[in-house]
């Protein structure tokens, strides 16, 4: 696999092969100094062009792990505020010798025009509402941890789908392992089409819930009230929220999974988050062996995975 | 010395039909027409041998780029690409830096095409600096020959302001183009909404922004009975109304793009920002609602909505990216490679008819007869060709079709008489 620009990209082999590698990385993390040398002298650089700092935090905590040298070009304090081009910016980081650049920019599609200028693996950190292929990797290691497999599983997903990346790469990755995901939202927030897309559709999550293996909460923003998507907040969470009331709908085992930065509140209450059910911080602690994954399977040459 | 030049070997089709013959031209002017035109020892002789001989291809919709951006395209450059593609004539679109919404900027532009490779016209804004508030001084600019206003790249979004313009410029005997853009709908769009924009996760403008405002006008020209052209229809929905409105007995008419009845949404799946243009590349269904339109006569031209942007314009992220594709050198070609429709209908909407509509008949566009003026193209309809962006004679390079092969290649082209292309090379 030379580039990660899509869950398609991977096809279903693809993600089997990584999820498998994620398990050694999960022990690998375990362990008292979580750090091997599969990628030393490498060297993977974070360009990103939108604040992130979970997911920067993740890669260079992923990279550091295997060793490799890691550089964080962030916009804010780059050439970029000089009106520096994207394709400029990679030539010169390309010329500084980089095996891999992990990308995340506002604009769909970023990552593409990057792999074209360069020659170096590009990995993407998420593309506008286009996807986040790693989000989406961590998301079925971590409900493969809990039930063993995805086949047959129901997932809903629930929220804001048409501005979700999120939602995009999850959707190709979920239903590739056999999962049958139903997207819960108002008509509002769903894209204009879904042809193609193998989903079903619902407008009435008090009735998916309680058929659900795995309820995924994507993150509200606020600013959808003000584009005519939404008379408010509160109707939002009246309707589509995860709120203390409808969590009773949920069956004893059904996992609730948000990607994060969630909205306490707004598409899930606080309390729900906190259920044991809840594998939040799991998805997080899971998302370094997901990016080790990667990065071992992009720039590794098959070397020592030991201690 | 009069300028004496022989057309020989071809067939000239025109719009009263096709004949065998060899055309001869002096002082600008076709002199001679028939088999076997004796030509004079001086004459330079030009080979039309299995050509078509046919009036110069007027374009309705060109961005010439100056004043303003002309790292883009110039119009010596862009006059450059014109002949090349056969044009003789082409309207230069006001939406320039500044807009062509005066006197002075219609002057600036004619000036600049005086000594071009084609004959450049100027479209002047509707309204002051296309902002769609105030009426430009369309009558001051109509006096200086101008006989399109528009202000393309953005449609007049005010309905009392258009009918007002509408009436105002039937006094005049001028014509209104729409850009056919509901704005509040297509806000924020950059590229087709459907099934790829869904999937692409890429903003998108829906069908109905060009046809909610193609039924205004319509609506519109029925209450004011002035003419409206609508500039480079893309959906089926809109070219239904232009289809009924005709039946109707309204004074409209209408232009298409080649990349309107060659490309679809599809190609932006590869975030190249070649493939934005607005109106945005359609699904195949809206794909052959436009070749049925230009089948049928729906459609009265094609338009080329010739776009030059510069390179780094074209590298930016997708929804950065300025839309607009180049056109000129590629038009015909398309045309003749994609619509499977004779020569003489070909040129019907790449000549005469859009010639009529720019009013421009008594120049181009006209039968190739006698006392003509010698604004014509030599066509070779069968040379294979391969699209070569750097060998483009526009500045830009941002044509969707580099590597595509195409048939049908313009060979000589005559401007007032004057070779400006022979044997497909710019000679100025």
């Amino acid at each position: 696999m030379r580039h990660l620009l899509s869950i398609a990209d991977l096809g279903t082999d693809g993600i089997e092969e990584v999820l498998r590698l994620t398990e050694s990385f999960v022990e690998v993390s375990a362990r008292a100094i979580p750090r091997v040398p599969a990628l030393r002298g490498k060297t993977v650089v974070s360009l990103f062009y939108e604040d992130s700092t979970r997911t920067r935090l993740s890669f260079e905590t992923a990279a550091k792990r295997l060793t490799a040298d890691t550089m964080n070009f962030s916009v804010s304090s780059s050439s970029v505020n000089k009106g520096e081009s994207v394709r400029d910016t990679v030539t010169t980081i390309a010329a500084m010798g980089v095996d891999a650049i992990v990308v995340r920019h506002a604009s769909a599609g970023v990552p593409w025009q990057v792999a074209r200028w360069t020659d170096a693996a590009v990995i993407n950190a998420g593309d506008g509402w286009h996807e986040h292929p790693t989000q989406a990797l961590l998301d079925c290691y971590t409900i493969r941890e809990r039930r063993g497999s995805l086949g047959g599983l129901r997932v809903a997903i629930v929220g804001d789908v048409k501005h979700s990346r999120v939602a995009r790469s999850n959707v190709l990755a979920f239903s590739m392992l056999g999962a049958e995901v139903t997207l819960v939202a108002p008509p509002t927030l769903m894209p204009p089409s879904l042809a193609g897309w193998p989903v079903a559709v619902s407008h009435d999550l008090d009735e998916v819930l309680p058929k659900a293996d795995v309820v995924y909460l994507l993150r509200m923003q606020r600013e959808r009230q003000t584009e005519a998507l939404l008379p408010s907040l509160r109707e939002y969470t009246a309707l589509y929220g995860l709120t203390r009331d409808r969590a009773r709908l949920l069956g004893d085992d059904t996992l609730v999974m948000h990607p994060g930065p969630m909205n306490r509140g707004v598409e899930i209450a606080a309390e729900v988050a906190d259920l044991p059910s809840a594998v939040i911080t799991r998805q997080v602690a899971n998302g370094v062996a997901v990016r080790m994954a990667i990065l071992f399977l992009m720039l590794g040459s098959g070397g020592d995975l030991g201690a | 010395m009069a300028l004496e030049l022989l057309l020989r070997g071809g067939t000239v089709v025109d719009g009263t039909g096709s004949r065998r013959a060899d055309v001869l031209v002096a002082d600008g002017v076709v002199v001679a027409v028939g088999e076997g035109v004796e030509a004079p020892g001086s004459a330079r002789v030009l080979d039309a041998g299995g050509c078509v001989v046919a009036p110069g291809l007027v374009d309705l919709h060109t961005h010439l780029r100056q004043p303003g951006r002309e790292e883009a395209e110039t119009v010596e450059s862009g006059s450059r690409a014109a002949a090349l593609g056969g044009y003789t004539a082409v309207v230069a679109m006001p939406n320039t830096e500044p807009a062509i919404d005066s006197a002075a900027t219609v002057r600036e532009v004619l000036d600049l095409g005086a000594g071009a490779c084609c004959e450049v016209r100027v479209a002047g804004a509707i309204t002051k600096g296309r902002r769609g508030e105030e009426l430009a001084p369309i009558g001051e600019m109509a006096a200086l020959g101008v006989r399109i206003f528009t202000d393309d790249g953005s449609g007049v979004q005010d309905a009392r302001l258009m009918r007002r313009a509408l009436e105002y410029a039937s006094g005049l005997g001028v014509l209104l183009a729409q850009h056919c853009e509901d704005d509040e709908l297509a806000e924020g769009g950059h590229m087709h909404e459907g099934d790829w924009s869904s999937r692409l996760g890429i903003p998108g403008i829906p069908t109905e922004a060009e046809s909610m405002m193609v039924a205004r006008d319509v609506s519109l020209a029925q209450l004011t009975g002035a003419p409206v052209h609508f500039l480079h229809l893309s959906t089926a929905m809109a070219i239904a109304m232009v289809r009924a409105a005709k039946a109707a007995k309204l004074a409209v008419t209408a232009e298409a793009a080649p990349h309107h009845f060659t490309l679809t949404d599809e190609l932006v799946a590869s975030y190249d920002p070649v493939f934005k243009v607005n109106p945005p590349l359609r699904p195949q269904s809206d794909v052959d609602a436009v070749r049925a339109a230009l089948a049928d006569g729906t459609v009265d031209a094609i338009a080329t909505d010739h776009a030059p942007h510069a390179q780094e314009a074209k590298e930016l992220p997708f929804d950065q990216a300025p839309p607009g594709m180049l056109g000129l050198e590629t038009a015909l070609a398309l045309a003749r490679t994609e619509l499977d429709l004779p020569i003489e209908r070909l040129l019907a909407l790449l000549s005469w008819q859009p010639a009529r509509i720019a009013g421009l008949s008594g120049q181009h566009g006209g039968p190739i007869a006698e006392g003509a003026p010698a604004n014509l193209t030599v066509i070779d309809p069968d040379a294979v060709w391969v699209v070569e962006p750097d060998r483009l004679a526009s500045r830009s390079r941002n044509t969707p079709y580099g590597g595509r092969k195409l048939t049908g290649r313009v060979r000589h082209t005559l401007l007032r008489g004057e070779p400006v292309v022979i044997d497909a090379e710019a000679q100025r």
